[in-house]
């Protein structure tokens, strides 16, 4: 079993197909359980980020557990500026039909239509993404209302309740995409960390005014908040997500916690991407066993690592995106 | 660890393991009065100290890449060959088979284990989309209905004549015994039914015994 939604949300119920009306063996689609579900199937896992249907490829065969197609990696985002838009569906289709894994596409925060639009080309998951310039910096997507499952960025564990209540069937941290810089990622992990804890410990104290008061202070559900501190963790899978560019930095996030990676430019920035893919997968799997962590490590060659930014000194904060929502 | 309980091994390698030990160590309390372990299992020593294994959901060609670099791909096989009861759930059934293809990519030239004398189609019913949660009937196991979830899941395209036929769905198979080893398309770690799962254990348990009484 994994935890499923609390409270009364109408929309979470499912999509009961047409086999059930004609007669055939009843079946749903799209509830909690294959949403989240899906996400489970994730765990332990890296989620590489791709452009065409080489990169892929290349990805599928170092053995990612997904793929994310954009028009351009994040940090190409950053460079060439202007409106960052979902990916092109003639790509999407390309790579569908060449790899095996899961598919997954990012749309623009609070963007209904473009997740419709990745919905309708059967795309595996959607990332409601901080990368992509937002359509709207207050409203996220109602995400019980699609048949596909939805992850969304998190800072902190207030950001990630409030996507979990509209409908996220797996969390990332935000990280500073497209910086290869994993400080940012680091500190959100850890954020999302210490608010459990704090959750969990008001829970186990019997403490309900505290409980009701941190549910208001982070503007989230109390039930969601109650089940979160019961848990001990997030109701869903929790990735790590923004800046990861080695192996250390995958095993690194492994050890603090996450269900496992997302890769955006640091695979296919670097000068070595398919020796790379591989080394950060074995990292990600093997992260508890540091001498296996260190035979990746050296599987990668420091000189074509992605040159990577300074998070305090880039003029775009990714990150803030849709966070005040 | 008891030593006279029985050791339940889930390959932790990549995917669902911790829904997958929760529901082992569920059906080792009702099956078996909880005498026994559940561990992960991912290394030859962790895999070759279980009596019986687990092979869970995830994406079957990283646990199968994986398999081989750990050396876990070997364990598994001797352990089958040894007669060990073994649960392969989805990616697990895929990993199980002797032969897999993709529904839209064709031939997957995936590492496989070669246990099962099955072929299977992955992503069978479709795209995730399409995942969906049906009632399943395993009437050889003696369960008239479990709750399926499907998710992106395959089917057995092809069953060789040792093989048995566990369940149907949409005319399609989608789980199956050979010997001690079962294969399921679809997850009964996440059904909130675990039928399957005391008919895996409380039979795993019973050979257990049996051999010991021999």
């Amino acid at each position: 079993m994994i935890p499923l939604p609390v409270g009364t949300d109408a929309g979470a119920r499912g999509v009961v197909s047409e086999e059930g009306k004609e007669g055939g063996p009843a079946s749903v689609r799209g509830t909690p359980t294959l949403k989240r579900g899906f996400a489970h199937m994730l765990k332990n896992g890296v989620v590489m980020d791709v452009t065409d249907a080489e990169q892929a490829r290349i990805a599928e065969e170092a053995g990612a557990v997904a793929v994310m197609v954009l028009d351009k990696l994040p940090s190409d985002v950053r460079k060439a500026g202007g409106v960052a838009r979902t990916a092109g569906m003639g790509a999407i289709r390309d790579i569908m039909g060449t790899v095996t894994v899961p598919v997954m596409a990012k749309c623009r925060i609070g963007h209904v239509y473009e997740a419709r639009v990745l919905q309708e080309a059967d795309v595996d998951m959607v990332d409601e993404s901080e990368v992509l310039t937002p359509a709207d910096e207050m409203r996220h997507i109602w995400k019980w209302d699609f048949t596909a499952p939805f992850v969304n960025g998190a800072r902190s564990l207030a950001e990630a309740l409030r996507r979990i209540e509209e409908g996220a069937a797996m969390i990332r941290t935000k990280g500073e995409p497209g910086t290869g810089n994993v400080a940012e990622a680091v500190t959100h992990i850890k954020a999302v960390n210490g608010g459990v804890r704090a959750a969990r410990a008001a829970r186990e104290a019997g403490d309900s005014q505290e409980m009701v008061r941190m549910a208001r202070e982070l503007r989230v559900p109390l039930g969601l908040l109650d089940q979160t501190a019961e848990l001990g963790r997030l109701p869903v899978v929790n990735f790590a997500a923004g800046g990861i560019a080695t192996p250390a930095d995958a095993a690194y996030l492994m050890s603090l916690g996450c269900d496992g990676v997302f890769v955006g430019s640091g695979i296919f920035k670097a000068g070595d991407p398919k020796e790379r893919a591989r080394a950060v997968v074995l990292a990600a799997t093997f992260w508890k066993d540091p001498a296996k962590v260190a035979e990746a490590q050296e599987m990668i060659d420091e000189r074509s690592s992605m040159l990577g930014l300074d998070a305090a000194s880039v003029e775009l904060r990714m990150q803030e995106r849709g966070g005040l929502a | 660890m008891s030593g006279a309980g029985l050791r339940v091994g889930v390959l932790s390698l990549q995917g669902d393991v911790r829904e997958n030990v929760e529901a082992a160590e569920a059906a080792l309390e009702s099956e078996a009065g909880g005498n026994g372990a559940v561990a992960e299992a991912a290394s030859p020593g962790e895999i070759a100290g279980s009596d019986c294994l687990v092979i869970p959901g995830g994406e079957s060609t990283a646990i199968g890449g994986m398999s081989l670099v750990s050396g876990a791909a070997a364990a598994v096989r001797e352990r089958a060959g040894a007669g060990a009861p073994i649960l392969g759930i989805c990616a697990g059934l895929i990993l199980l088979s002797r032969g897999a293809s993709d529904r839209t990519v064709g031939a997957t030239g995936q590492p496989l284990l070669d246990v099962l004398d099955v072929r299977v189609e992955r992503n069978s019913f479709g795209r995730q989309r399409q995942s969906f949660e049906a009632d399943v009937s395993m009437e050889p196991c003696g369960i008239p209905s479990t709750r399926g979830v499907f998710i992106r899941a395959p089917s057995v395209s092809e069953a060789g004549p040792g093989v048995e036929v566990l369940a149907r769905h949409g005319g399609r198979i989608v789980a199956v015994r050979q010997g001690a080893v079962i294969g399921t398309a679809f997850h009964p770690e996440l059904a909130g039914d675990l039928a399957l799962y005391r008919h895996f254990i409380g039979g795993a348990a019973a050979a257990r015994d049996g051999r010991r009484q021999r």
